[in-house]
């Protein structure tokens, strides 16, 4: 099963890092990253395979708010079919 | 994978431009509850609706925190009470909206519809003691909205129910008259009324429907408008061709949701309603999509040819996004919960006979309006059989939902909370309609042919 995260912050050291250590402990696969910065504004999107994630979906949302927090960044975890839906026909 | 472009067209819309789901509503049959005893029945009408909405609002929570789309609303809709209570041995309906009430307390929904009945043709025995117990049921409940239907293209306008429900509605407004008449806020009078719409008031369980189905209303103003900001000046053909991209944009993520929230809940998947929702949020208006179409204050002259262009092309996008669409479907142009139109009625450019004229092109009615007062049960009844004649003429749902505000006058102002927002007291006319609703009996069906 696949989500899509969003992480948008003011740039700084590491939050590419602190994402992905997030993402491991609780067991979660990334499979692609697109990641910019904007007037000095950290954009990326990952699209992850939450499927042997070892945590619940809302355990999952905790941990990246937790670590959003610590990084001083939003970050936000949606599953694919949203976006799909919207834009796929 | 979906690139990043429309990563953020998605979260812009959700953070930006209030884009949510704006109600997931449980339609719940309450036919097998009859009994003769109304304790039992109400007994069984609360058993049933928190049996199988016991989930309802925990699968919305869910769904909104994987899918990251607020769900604004869950609901419930019920069987009319006329006739699922019809059996019962008593004159008092109030019992049943009372354990209406305490089934929707228990499943956590904000609202629950279905305080009904539908009398187009004429009153049975519990319609009639439905409709005499709307003003206590409502005053004495919180969450309970009742909806009367009081006409319909085959079967005509029922004037007598049309002059009852006038007096309804002011002795609604009277007994809640602390709160501003706010009981009149949860009735609303139909024309046409469709069973399977998600919205309240005047969402109801029709006898059509299955044992249990899912039905989502999406809402999308915000989205509409920021979407036409960026075609200024361009021809309607491009207006139409905007609303129909973002219209089918918003209606799939109703889709998504409905079908998500109906396998969950193990209920039929009943419809996705189309409408335009708008709130008394800024950005969340149909008055300013209207004005960004090019007219400067809502209801100056253009108005109701930019709601009908408005109206149409919602549907056309929303229609291809949905396996099943039903409901209301199009643009709701509420008074109160409607931040543009709040201004233009303050404004004194949106009246209530601009209004009127908008509502044979759009969505339902004359929705959420405080009048003086002072307005007379017949002038409710007579406003209320215009628009209903309207609905039965043109094929459409119509439906009023007036507020006869008492001890307050043009110029003031109720205060409704929350989504139900403030309404502005909007002028009526003066002159009499006595005579006209003292006539009773029924306006007959009209020509289907012959269009003119």
């Amino acid at each position: 099963m696949n989500a899509i995260i969003t992480v948008v912050g003011k740039d700084k050291v590491g939050i590419i890092a602190g994402v992905c250590v997030a993402l491991e402990k609780i067991n979660v696969n990334i499979l692609d990253i697109s990641q910019t910065v904007l007037q000095n504004m950290f954009t990326m999107n990952m699209l992850v395979d939450i499927k042997n994630a070892n945590v619940d979906y809302a355990k999952i949302v905790e941990a990246l708010d937790k670590e959003g927090e610590r990084l001083g960044v939003s970050i936000r975890i949606q599953k694919e079919e949203i976006f799909d839906a919207m834009h796929k026909i | 994978m979906i690139n990043q472009r429309e990563i953020i067209e998605t979260l812009n819309m959700i953070d930006n431009q209030h884009l949510d789901i704006r109600t997931i509503t449980m339609g719940i049959s309450l036919r097998n509850c009859a009994h003769p005893d109304p304790e039992i029945c109400a007994q069984k009408m609360y058993d049933k609706i928190t049996k199988y909405a016991e989930n309802l609002v925990k699968t919305g929570e869910d769904l909104e925190r994987e899918m990251g789309i607020p769900i604004i609303n869950k609901r419930i809709s019920v069987t009319p009470i006329a006739i699922a209570a019809e059996s019962c041995e008593t004159e008092d309906y109030t019992i049943f909206a009372k354990a209406l009430d305490k089934a929707a307390k228990e499943c956590g929904v904000n609202f629950i519809g279905g305080f009904s009945a539908l009398v187009q043709k004429g009153f049975t025995i519990g319609d009639r003691r439905l409709i005499s117990s709307i003003p206590e049921a409502l005053a004495c409940t919180d969450f309970v909205c009742s909806s009367v239907n009081v006409g319909s293209t085959r079967a005509g306008i029922n004037m007598d129910a049309v002059k009852l429900m006038g007096e309804t509605i002011k002795k609604t407004a009277d007994i809640t008259k602390d709160r501003d008449g706010f009981g009149c806020a949860k009735l609303v009078v139909f024309c046409n009324a469709v069973e399977d719409n998600p919205f309240m008031a005047g969402a109801f369980h029709g006898v059509g429907e299955p044992e249990c189905a899912i039905n989502v209303g999406v809402s999308g103003p915000g989205v509409v408008y920021n979407a036409l900001k960026g075609i200024k000046g361009e021809p309607f053909d491009v207006v139409a061709e905007t609303i129909k991209k973002t219209a089918f944009k918003i209606t799939r993520m109703g889709q998504l949701i409905a079908c998500e929230a109906s396998k969950r809940l193990g209920a039929e998947f009943g419809i996705v309603d189309l409408s335009l929702a708008p709130t008394p949020a800024t950005g969340d208006s149909v008055a300013r999509i209207l004005e960004e179409i090019g007219v400067e204050v809502c209801g100056t002259h253009g108005t109701t040819a930019a709601l009908a262009l408005l109206n149409d092309a919602v549907k056309k996008g929303g229609v291809m996004a949905s396996s099943s669409v039903g409901g209301l479907s199009g643009a709701f142009i509420p008074v109160s919960e409607d931040e543009g139109m709040i201004a233009a009625a303050e404004k004194g450019t949106l009246t209530l006979d601009k209004l009127e004229a908008m509502t044979c092109v759009c969505s339902v009615g004359l929705d959420m309006i405080a009048v003086p007062g002072d307005t007379s049960a017949e002038t409710i009844s007579a406003i209320i059989a215009d628009e209903a004649a309207i609905g039965m003429i043109n094929n459409k749902t119509t439906a009023v939902r007036i507020i006869p505000a008492p001890n307050k006058t043009v110029g003031d102002s109720i205060e409704m909370g929350g989504l139900l927002g403030t309404a502005p007291v909007m002028p009526v006319h003066k002159e009499s309609s006595f005579d006209f609703i003292s006539r009773g009996g029924r306006i007959p069906a009209p020509l289907n042919s012959l269009k003119n």
